[in-house]
């Protein structure tokens, strides 16, 4: 790992560290709303100042870290899972079922992403409780964003398939069902690993253009995606610049993720 | 080779076009409202007449009559009827579909041009602090969603499709250097340095060339990167495009409308894809000698 791999974890370390510990580190909670301290700038209490509606910026900064970043992994591991199964099973099985999910993922791949979510959010309802639009937000990311994966993950299992240490097993009778669990899972590992890493800035980005465009994670409670609604009004920037803090940190935290993926892609290849 | 290609790429987009088309259907069927016609509250109307407009719905009834009138409908361009803007899908797309495809051009040509300057800037001609330079700006663009590159952009009062351009660039440059990289340490252009070749001779004959197909077909990958760019672009830039048109019908649940849309770009970006994967085709047939040319003679 170089010594720019080591700083990115150190960097998104404290970022989940001080995301779990919210609890302690903010001061006041999410929604309280101070109504005496409307759009405040910081201050010893209010480290970010507060927004229009009173709350707590640093506060709603560190539990929307909380949500994006423990969410999206979720979503990854569901999109990695899903990937698995389809890719694997058409990489394993090959034929008819090969060509079929092959193509399924080719037509699925051909839509664009933003396009995709946006039309599966719309069938959903908009009108939710907070709690039920983010299942609903990471679920969607989860259900939509197999594809990709599941197109490697099909090469690298049809490449394990026709490899000689399988052809050996399945010529001394080992059953398919072992050959599956105990030879060709395994190796699939680094695949299975390096596609769910690749999934995770992906999925956050992702919240943060649907939040934006108001259809991600509803009111109150806060994601990185509807903290950072605040920055489309410049004037408030300019006399605020405090307010660029959710946009600053998603980009330093999709950026370290991006330089530790170097790592997962080489070890994919 | 090149005919099998055809067809399949040809018999995927008659399957999106089917499969798009029922969707829709699906979907304008389900969708509230389907089934009520407000000229029944009329009072004008005589009984007949309201009876003969019973009797025309009653036909819709039939699904797989709806279905196939759908399709047909879809097929010739008309795309149904957008309950939220209470217009014609078809007029609303040809108002919007100009400025977004301009846009589109714009971004992609534009990005695809920056990520190859500093793809060979970095790798062909070493130019100092370029290395460093691209990755930053590329690792930024990356890692900013769409949505914050729209707005930065806006508040520099820059064009928004400079937006679509920065989106699609680190996709490009960091192919472009990884593939430039690829080829400039290959056993051949080694040589042909050895050998005295001019540097620009190097660069096109023996660099650019050989990669040029795998970067032509980066083509289909940046346009649906675009594409889908071009909706947090469009609506925070306020852009009346498709983009725009796309996120107001999902705000408004007008699920005919954004599925008719989401089809449609799907068909846009496979015909773009299906093209890349034809001219790549055409090249290799084009590149590959003749079967007897490299054989010795029997």
């Amino acid at each position: 790992m170089s010594f720019k791999q080591k700083v990115a974890l150190a960097i998104l370390g404290i970022a989940v560290a001080a995301s779990l510990g919210a609890g302690l580190l903010a001061q006041s909670p999410y929604s309280e709303q101070f109504r005496d301290a409307i759009s405040a700038p910081p201050s010893a209490h209010f480290w970010l100042g507060t927004d229009e509606l009173g709350r707590d910026r640093f506060s709603r900064l560190l539990y929307g870290t909380r949500v994006s970043l423990l969410l999206a992994p979720a979503a990854a591991l569901l999109a990695t899972l899903i990937a698995a199964l389809i890719g694997g099973a058409a990489g394993y099985l090959g034929g008819r079922w090969e060509r079929f999910v092959t193509a399924g993922v080719d037509l699925f791949l051909s839509l664009p992403w933003l396009f995709l979510l946006l039309a599966v959010r719309a069938l959903l309802p908009l009108n939710t409780s907070p709690v039920t639009s983010v299942i609903i937000t990471f679920l969607l990311l989860g259900c939509l964003g197999w594809a990709a994966p599941a197109r490697m993950i099909r090469a690298g299992t049809r490449m394990l398939v026709n490899s000689d240490f399988l052809v050996q097993a399945s010529a001394s009778g080992v059953s398919r069902w072992r050959l599956f669990w105990r030879h060709l899972l395994p190796n699939l590992r680094p695949i299975l690993l390096a596609q769910f890493w690749i999934s995770i800035p992906l999925f956050i980005l992702s919240e943060a253009n649907l939040g934006l465009l108001g259809l991600g994670v509803s009111e109150p409670l806060p994601s990185w995606g509807a903290m950072l609604r605040d920055l489309e009004n410049y004037s408030a920037v300019l006399q605020n610049p405090w307010i660029l803090a959710p946009a600053i940190l998603l980009v330093a935290v999709v950026g370290c993720l991006q330089l530790l993926l170097r790592t997962e892609d080489s070890v994919a290849c | 080779m090149l005919s099998a290609l055809l067809l399949r790429q040809a018999m995927r987009i008659m399957l999106t076009v089917l499969l798009g088309g029922l969707l829709g259907a699906t979907l304008v069927r389900m969708g509230p409202g389907f089934g009520v016609d407000e000229r029944e509250l009329d009072s004008r109307l005589s009984a007949d007449s309201q009876q003969a407009i019973r009797a025309e719905r009653a036909k819709e009834n039939n699904i797989a009559l709806f279905y196939a009138r759908y399709l047909g409908g879809f097929i010739h361009g008309d795309f149904g009827f957008s309950r939220s803007l209470n217009r014609p899908v078809a007029e609303l797309l040809r108002q919007r579909l100009p400025l977004t495809l301009a846009s589109l051009g714009y971004g992609v040509f534009g990005g695809a041009s920056m990520g190859l300057a500093l793809a060979l800037l970095t790798v062909w001609w070493r130019a100092p602090g370029m290395d460093v330079a691209s990755a930053l700006l590329s690792g930024l663009c990356l890692a900013a969603p769409a949505a914050i590159i729209a707005l930065v952009l806006l508040w520099m009062g820059a064009a928004s499709r400079w937006a679509i351009a920065l989106v699609v660039f680190p996709h490009v440059y960091r192919y472009a250097k990884n593939q430039l990289v690829a080829t400039a340490q290959s056993p051949h252009v080694v040589a042909a340095e050895a050998k005295g070749l001019s540097s620009w001779r190097v660069l096109w004959a023996h660099v650019f060339t050989p990669a040029a197909p795998q970067l032509a077909a980066l083509a289909g990958i940046s346009v649906s990167l675009a594409f889908g760019a071009s909706i947090p672009i469009e609506v925070i830039c306020d852009t009346p495009g498709v983009g725009q048109l796309a996120w107001r019908a999902a705000m408004d649940r007008d699920l005919p409308l954004l599925v008719t849309i989401t089809v449609l770009v799907a068909l846009m970006t496979m015909v773009v894809n299906s093209l890349a994967d034809l001219g790549l085709a055409a090249w290799k047939n084009g590149a590959a000698p003749p079967a007897s040319a490299g054989s010795a003679p029997a």
